[in-house]
């Protein structure tokens, strides 16, 4: 007869690809994410400024001017009009041409829109009116492959994607299995329970390795989302981020006797790292004085990681806290998990 | 041969919050090996606490246990597990595996025992082997659960209700897998609280309530016990109004009569004589001018030992 554990890791992996929805949850979300934010955040040509001008004579000049430009599209409205559409915010500036010739713009200096659309608008005008620019300038474009919004947001839904389905794959099929008398059941049956423990850990890293693939082949063809890294230090990066939650996810299941407590538990745990380990925005932006804490979060080192050996290339030497951290979280969560653990 | 099962004074204290429950108050019990015993008594009366004792899963608080010999926590738990098998009550295998993975998954877990095909042709499920659990109707999930319990090869295997909520079809089929293992010589632990089903599996049967047993023997002595081997049931009506407010003793007087209780829909006598009995109910009424309403006959039963013992139905406290 089989090795028990060669049946136990069988019997998770079928019971696994017997689900439909886990396998869109673990596979098919995450690329839609990428997609749909790729596509959101994409970078845009060019802005083009569209604004109010006062009717006029002056106004007229004014729009007949801007028309060889590509950048401003002025819109003559009476004076109530054009202040109506700006406070309703509708135009970001309204330009009022005055009886002596100059420009006088309205708008709310506070509105970081409005005010970079006045000084678009007025430097336009005053070269398109012959103004020189006393110190030559000339621009330079980035928009390199690793430098965009999509190549920073793809290492943080691999770190979200090891976060959500280590601790609800572990968590929730845990608190399931003991729902159904099963935990009890097995007991009862001269299985090792370090057998056991290992299938649900085992077969959860296991499953990590089809979705990183999956999420990294789906970035590089569709936005050609760089590896900059070695493969091995981000591979070996993910395993440890793997094992980090479902050691969590593991801690988490381990008294829950009922799926409305672990899905409770689960989500108080989830939300403070969806929120601050820099997923879709950069950790950094949190005050410093809750720096420690959101530091110290496992997601947070697991995101800054990746984003290091993806992005900037580094090694996994370089990334040593990251690893110390994540380390420290395992042994924890996995020590205080077999301590806890009920069977029935 | 030692016995398949010792239990002495076993005592287990459930505490649940400020307020402690007493499941099993000094139980006593002795199986000998290839016996069908089974454990009869209402919900919540300390069966399914005994069981899980038997079988390790739970501690008890204070008492002796031995199972086939060997005692839980001297260093041999493994060893003892390999010689058990059980059902628990209400335990839902994964719907997502097929009849043949699930036993092959607890087949792995013992280092000696029968195929799985075998424990499948012993619970007639064969043509069920490559189905998913969850399409299985309730009676074929039990006979899985207790193909489960059987591919261990166990000398002891425990049955802990393992009819609750079946159909009468499929209880009369779990029946007669029942009744094949015990002429292969397993010991079996069943509990139950259907009296029938005791009556007809059991070698011998402890009738177990409140943490205790109360009567202990085959199910022909248990009924023998109570004298009478017929039951007389009837109520009452007098100028066309119902009577049930006479006291039970009032009818201690008919003849071969060894006990009389009030039902809730009249009254019940077990009698040792029926044909002398019922003449001389009538007789009794006649002479008092009271009238039948209702009158049926039929053997004793383990209920009515219950009943007689308890003053309560096994039924009673299903919803506890």
């Amino acid at each position: 007869m089989s090795h028990p554990l060669y049946q136990l890791i069988r019997c998770r992996i079928k019971t696994f690809f017997r689900e439909p929805e886990a396998i869109f949850w673990t596979y098919g979300f995450p690329l839609i994410m990428v997609f749909g934010l790729g596509i959101a955040f994409r970078n845009k040509p060019a802005e083009i400024i569209t604004f109010d001008v006062v009717q006029s004579s002056g106004g007229q000049r004014v729009a007949e001017m801007a028309k060889n430009q590509s950048i401003i599209v002025p819109h003559l409205r009476s004076v109530e009009e054009a202040n109506e559409r700006l406070r309703k915010n509708k135009t970001p500036v309204v330009l009022e041409v005055l009886a002596d010739g100059s420009y006088c713009y309205h708008f709310d200096p506070a509105n970081p829109d409005a005010l970079r659309a006045k000084l678009l608008i007025d430097d336009t005008l005053q070269r398109a009116a012959g103004r020189r620019d006393t110190v030559p300038t000339s621009i330079q474009q980035v928009t390199a492959p690793g430098s965009r919004y999509v190549d920073w947001l793809v290492p943080g839904l691999i770190g979200m994607n090891l976060m959500g389905s280590g601790m609800w794959g572990i968590g929730f099929n845990l608190v399931d299995m003991r729902v159904r008398n099963l935990l009890k059941r097995l007991l009862a049956t001269p299985m090792k329970r370090s057998h056991f423990l290992a299938s649900m850990i085992g077969t959860r890293v296991m499953f990590f390795a089809p979705e990183l693939t999956v999420l990294l082949m789906f970035a590089w063809l569709l936005f050609g989302v760089p590896i900059r890294g070695s493969l091995f230090s981000l591979i070996l990066m993910t395993f440890l981020g793997a094992v980090t939650f479902a050691g969590l996810g593991l801690l988490t299941a381990c008294r829950a006797k009922r799926i409305e407590t672990v899905s409770g538990l689960m989500n108080l745990i989830m939300l403070p790292m969806w929120l601050m380990s820099g997923i879709f925005f950069s950790a950094e932006r949190f005050p410093d004085f809750i720096q420690p804490f959101v530091q110290a979060l496992p997601l947070t080192q697991i995101n800054n990681a990746l984003r290091a050996i993806m992005l900037d290339g580094a090694t996994l030497a370089s990334q040593w806290l990251a690893i110390l951290i994540l380390v420290g979280w395992s042994v924890l969560s996995f020590t205080l998990a077999l301590r806890w653990f009920r069977w029935n | 041969m030692t016995s398949a099962i010792v239990c002495e004074n076993l005592v287990k204290t459930y505490e649940d919050g400020k307020r402690s429950v007493e499941a099993l108050r000094g139980l006593e019990l002795e199986v000998p090996r290839g016996e069908c015993f089974g454990l009869l008594g209402p919900n919540g009366a300390g069966k399914t606490t005994t069981v899980e004792i038997l079988q390790g899963l739970i501690e008890p608080t204070s008492g002796e246990v031995q199972v086939l010999g060997l005692r839980w926590g001297a260093g041999n738990d493994s060893e003892l597990r390999e010689k058990l098998g059980s059902t628990l009550q209400e335990t839902r295998l994964q719907d997502k595996l097929t009849v043949i993975e699930t036993l092959q998954l607890f087949r792995s877990f013992y280092r000696i025992g029968i195929t799985p095909q075998q424990a499948l042709h012993l619970v007639d499920l064969e043509e069920k082997s490559s189905a998913l659990v969850r399409t299985l109707s309730g009676g074929q999930k039990q006979r899985l659960a207790v193909a489960c319990g059987l591919v261990g090869k166990p000398e002891l295997l425990f049955l802990d209700e393992p009819t609750t909520g079946l159909d009468p079809t499929a209880r009369r089929r779990l029946w007669d897998v029942v009744t094949a293992l015990k002429a292969t010589g397993t010991t079996i632990l069943l509990t139950t609280h259907y009296m029938d089903e005791a009556e007809k599996l059991s070698d011998r049967v402890a009738i177990v309530d409140q943490g205790k047993i109360i009567a202990l023997g085959t199910p022909r002595q248990l009924i023998h016990q109570l004298g009478g081997e017929h039951v007389v049931e009837f109520s009452l009506q007098q100028n066309g109004q119902r009577r049930d407010d006479l006291p039970p003793d009032h009818f201690t007087r008919v003849a071969t009569v060894h006990s009389a209780t009030r039902e809730p829909d009249g009254y019940l006598l077990t009698v040792a004589e029926p044909h002398l009995a019922i003449p001389s109910l009538l007789q009794q009424l006649a002479a008092e001018q009271l009238e039948l309403a209702s009158l049926t006959t039929r053997h004793v039963n383990l209920e009515d030992v219950f009943i007689t013992l308890t003053g309560k139905r096994l039924t009673e406290e299903e919803d506890n």
